[in-house]
């Protein structure tokens, strides 16, 4: 590979991660430092350098227990998500039936409804259900975007095993489950990684759905950030470090998924 | 060829279930709201389509709408070459890639009120790096008082946020071309661009597809981010869709307007992304069966 081409790329490469890495860096600063000192002047780093904030938030349970209901409902979403969109997967990429197109298409448009239009059906749905307030609420509705998702990265991965595999497992006397459990879900390991990783990505961050849905037991941390607002005006530092600690699982998470995005996946027949 | 089997419809049935009760429901609900009038809890009227008709005359709407266009059509141009652009200069292997794929996924993983609020400080002029740094340098830069700042900020914003997205596809996109169609375009004497053009950009084509889809879909949805940052401000320089959906909806509890202007808006996202959707299908198509004409 020639030199200076190379040198360009690594420049590129190296400037837009400083451009992603500023305001991460501003806000982990900020949770170091003071209400007093982020506001007073400008400066690079804390003057102050104080554990305060984090303190504040890893023993106030109002502050950690958001933490704690974001995780259970994200995760209640999770699997439901991947359970149900992996035989619906299957059969569109391996059947044909009545409709499969305009289905297929039908669940994606489920993905492009803005959640503003459901907040007040949601909202009443539930409260009639008596579902408010729970995370089981939030993670149903969450289902609205994630599962669409879901089928659609898992479909694009099954198009990707070829059919053999399948005919010659029924020939050799599988049953569906069996063959299905047993041989197919290996061999899509990947893509059930990426796919929960995006549905844990989007269901992770999502607020507006959430807060609606819930009031106490089941506050998102999201939700918790968003009551900083105080007589004295917003408490800039403990919303910082809350802020930071909510990059902490997804960074997990990406973590155990790298494998699978590094090792290529193209979605489809190719 | 795919086998034709109508029993597939049973392994279709859990999600049809759960989408039916977590989108068609709440769907029902928004078109009984849009043609009746709530004066009261227990006291509807029936007025047909009173209330599309008049959010299809509201001069409002449609500032926001155009509005919402540009917003969409800007996000989708500077994402989508970034997006490949990086994913091209991202490592391949080892350590540095693993350090890089998890640097650039961190922005996806802030939950969307923390991004707007990381921005509102981070854009301040007194005490923020990018409001400070531009002030130095001599721009008279203001997010909260001037339109065009306020705008270009939100892009930025979004740019910072969803690129990463657009990128990590691309990437795991490009680590699925096995390393034998690089070698036959060496043999070939192939130039970079032809290798981009006629390898990795058809090889990328799924990816890319839900990558454009997604960011279309939600940039058009956006809400959370310029409400924290902006409020839909200054004037109604970044009040989007949503945003004017919300104001109606919650703020001003109009909730049959609101109901008719989600269906309008609803189908308007349905509409352009099935011409998109359906574009990219044909696209990609006629690229796979290029090389063989």
């Amino acid at each position: 590979m020639p030199k200076p081409r190379f040198r360009a790329r690594s420049l590129f490469l190296i400037a837009y991660l400083v451009f992603a890495m500023l305001p991460i860096y501003w806000m982990t600063m900020m949770s170091f430092k003071t209400n007093e000192d982020i506001l007073s002047s400008f400066s690079l780093w804390p003057q102050h350098f104080t554990w305060a904030n984090y303190h504040t938030i890893l023993t106030d349970p109002s502050w950690y227990s958001g933490y704690i209901n974001s995780m259970i409902y994200v995760a209640i979403n999770m699997a439901i998500s991947i359970v149900v969109a992996l035989p619906a997967a299957y059969a569109f990429s391996r059947y044909s039936f009545l409709g499969d197109k305009h289905l297929f298409f039908w669940l994606l448009t489920n993905r492009m409804t803005p959640v503003a239009v459901f907040l007040l059906p949601f909202f009443q749905l539930y409260t009639t259900l008596g579902l408010m307030d729970t995370h089981i609420a939030v993670a149903l509705a969450h289902l609205v975007f994630n599962v669409p998702l879901a089928v659609w990265i898992l479909e694009g991965f099954m198009s990707g095993v070829p059919r053999e595999i399948d005919e010659t497992a029924y020939i050799d006397g599988y049953s569906f489950p069996h063959f299905f459990v047993r041989i197919f879900l290996p061999l899509i390991k990947a893509g059930v990684g990426v796919a929960a990783f995006f549905c844990f990505m989007f269901s992770w961050v999502e607020l507006l759905l959430a807060r609606t849905l819930t009031s106490v037991n089941a506050k998102p941390i999201a939700a918790v950030m968003t009551r900083t607002v105080s007589a004295s005006g917003m408490d800039w530092a403990v919303l910082a470090a809350a802020g930071v600690l909510t990059i902490v699982p997804g960074a997990i998470v990406i973590w155990f998924v790298r494998h699978y995005i590094a090792k290529g996946f193209a979605m489809g027949r190719v | 060829m795919k086998t034709v089997n109508q029993k597939a419809w049973w392994l279709v049935l859990p999600v049809v279930i759960c989408v039916a009760f977590s989108a068609v429901l709440p769907l029902m609900t928004v078109v009984n709201y849009s043609v009746q009038d709530i004066i009261s809890p227990t006291r509807h009227v029936f007025v047909g389509t009173e209330w599309f008709a008049a959010v299809l005359r509201d001069e409002e709407l449609h500032g926001a709408l155009w509005r919402q266009l540009g917003f969409s059509f800007a996000v989708l141009a500077v994402e989508i070459p970034l997006g490949i652009a990086l994913a091209l200069a991202m490592p391949a292997s080892g350590w540095k890639a693993s350090a890089v794929l998890v640097v650039v996924a961190l922005s996806l993983l802030i939950p969307w009120n923390v991004v707007g609020t990381i921005w509102q400080i981070y854009g301040r002029a007194d005490i923020g790096l990018l409001g400070y740094a531009l002030t130095q340098l001599g721009f008279n830069y203001n997010y909260t008082g001037k339109p065009l700042d306020a705008w270009l900020t939100v892009l930025v914003m979004d740019v910072w946020h969803w690129t990463p997205l657009v990128a990590l596809l691309a990437y795991a996109g490009l680590r699925s071309i096995p390393d034998a169609y690089y070698q036959a375009a060496r043999i070939d004497g192939a130039s970079k661009l032809a290798v981009f053009r006629y390898i990795q950009l058809p090889k990328m084509r799924g990816v890319l597809m839900i990558a454009v889809l997604l960011r279309f879909m939600d940039s058009f949805m956006i809400y959370t981010e310029p409400f924290v940052l902006t409020g839909g401000g200054p004037g109604n320089s970044t009040t989007f869709l949503s945003q004017y959906l919300t104001q109606k909806a919650v703020g001003q509890f109009d909730v049959g307007p609101a109901a008719a202007f989600s269906l309008i808006y609803f189908l308007i996202i349905l509409l352009l992304c099935f011409v998109l959707y359906n574009w990219m299908l044909r696209v990609g198509s006629g690229e796979t069966e290029a090389p063989h004409a």
